[in-house]
């Protein structure tokens, strides 16, 4: 099965390509010393060719976002800001932290989440984009507030039933929904302790690092929050914990299986303060459940002195059948499982730090 | 008049390969006022060297007759033919440009 894996990393962008069991051919650094917070891998409009966007930062020059109709052969880029706040709102984009897909059927709709944390929606399949309104103007704004990696909007879905349904989680600000295509939000985070705060059970202000939403059940969502695993079975309105099985409930990156019902990988880290694997320990931990268990999945990653951290982006899945996983670490490693977890491959190393990986397999 | 910025390495990939480009501007123009211009003559350069709102990004610096003037390009006058030079703050630029030969009053 052809493969392809974009490598966001804090020096560029890394490609990978090849077929699964085999070796996978690396091609890079693109954009050298740009950090790659964001990539999407877009085949709504052709599955075999699809389109290719990469946001990234130059620490002097600013962000920029690119996009390739042809593997990354060639590349196009606005003059103009691609992605840039309007005269008036009073702000600046610093970083491009999530390209999504907008629904199925309108391949031309695609979004992107920045920092500071503001939504922006692109219906000319990438060429320019417009702020959404209605999220930067709610009145708890001006109350969200950096985390460790900047304020940011890293997560987008989109309700496959319903294009105006949207949900999006801000760190640190919480999980916020809108169901009517971006005008009104509100917060969804009820039952999200946010242990960092005197009063955990806040509105908002959480510091969600990742959401995922089940493949079969549109209602249903997991997420990975600054301590806590949760999932909620009413498209977020409440969310409950669901960590049985977990080494820690601290850890940035969550990935939904891309079809079936009920199953979730996350990348537990020690703590707060200790961002590695736990114990020296590289493992993944996969529910079949829903998240009423977890297991742990470690054959073929290492297993004594691995101090490893994954970033909230640096985890995806290829959406093969069996679907393909992959993720990259700050210390410049790529791993990959085309088993759904059971069995991991380095398909990469001696790589800048990741900051995010996506892939998708053909 | 014309004034001329004189572009870092990096940035000359979005003029056309130019190592540096020449903007028209009022008699009296401020580095702002050039800015503008070169952001509608060039805004691919523009855009890497100013935020969306409109501040020099906080590490590139410009100067004006070997002078950093990032901080106050309102209140810095240009006279015809003056040289805007554009810099990486601390790296990045494919060569530097000695900005001390070019010291004139005003800039």
């Amino acid at each position: 099965m052809a493969t392809t894996a974009l490598i966001g990393t804090t020096k560029g962008l890394f490609v990978l390509t090849g077929e699964r069991g085999s070796a996978f051919a690396e091609r890079g650094p693109l954009f050298p010393g740009e950090n790659v917070d964001a990539t999407l891998i877009d085949a709504r409009r052709d599955a075999r060719h699809p389109a290719w966007f990469v946001g990234s930062m130059s620490f002097h020059w600013g962000p920029t976002l690119r996009r390739s109709d042809d593997a990354g052969a060639t590349w196009t880029e606005k003059d103009e800001a691609p992605v840039a706040f309007p005269e008036g709102a009073g702000a600046s984009v610093a970083r491009i932290w999530q390209l999504a897909p907008g629904p199925t059927d309108e391949p031309d709709v695609v979004y992107a989440g920045v920092e500071p944390a503001a939504l922006f929606r692109s219906r000319d399949g990438g060429r320019s984009f417009q702020l959404v309104e209605g999220l930067w103007n709610h009145p708890h704004r001006p109350q969200w507030a950096p985390g460790g990696g900047g304020l940011c909007l890293h997560t987008i879905l989109v309700d496959p039933r319903d294009p105006d349904a949207l949900t999006v989680a801000i760190s640190t600000g919480g999980v916020y929904r809108s169901d009517d295509g971006g005008a009104t939000w509100r917060p969804s985070n009820s039952g999200i302790r946010a242990v960092f705060l005197p009063d955990p059970d806040v509105e908002f202000g959480q510091c969600v690092h990742k959401v995922g939403r089940d493949a079969a059940d549109p209602d249903r969502f997991y997420l990975q929050h600054h301590w806590g695993v949760y999932r909620s079975d009413d498209a977020g309105a409440t969310w409950q914990p669901h960590e049985a099985g977990l080494p820690s409930t601290f850890g940035m990156a969550l990935v939904a299986h891309p079809r079936r019902s009920g199953t979730a990988w996350v990348i537990p880290l020690q703590s707060d303060e200790y961002r590695c694997t736990p114990e020296g320990h590289c493992r993944v931990y996969r529910t079949r459940d829903a998240g009423e268990s977890w297991e742990a999945l470690s054959d073929g990653l290492p297993q004594s002195d691995a101090h490893l951290t994954v970033l909230r982006d640096a985890f995806t899945s290829d959406g093969g059948d069996p679907a393909g996983l992959w993720f990259g670490t700050r210390s410049g490693e790529v791993y990959a499982s085309f088993d759904e977890g059971d069995h991991w491959e380095l398909i990469a190393s001696h790589l800048p730090p990741v900051l995010s990986v996506r892939a998708a397999a053909g | 008049m014309k004034v001329v910025f004189e572009l870092a390495g990096p940035l000359r990939q979005h003029a056309g390969g130019a190592d540096a480009v020449e903007v028209d501007v009022p008699d009296g123009a401020t580095v702002t006022d050039a800015l503008d211009a070169l952001a509608r003559a060039h805004p691919a350069v523009e855009r890497r060297v100013r935020d969306d709102e409109g501040r020099v990004r906080r590490h590139v610096n410009v100067f004006a007759g070997g002078e950093l003037i990032r901080d106050a390009p309102d209140a810095t006058a240009l006279c015809p033919d003056a040289r805007l030079v554009v810099l990486p703050a601390v790296s990045g630029g494919a060569e530097v440009v000695s900005v001390k030969k070019r010291a004139q009053r005003p800039f």
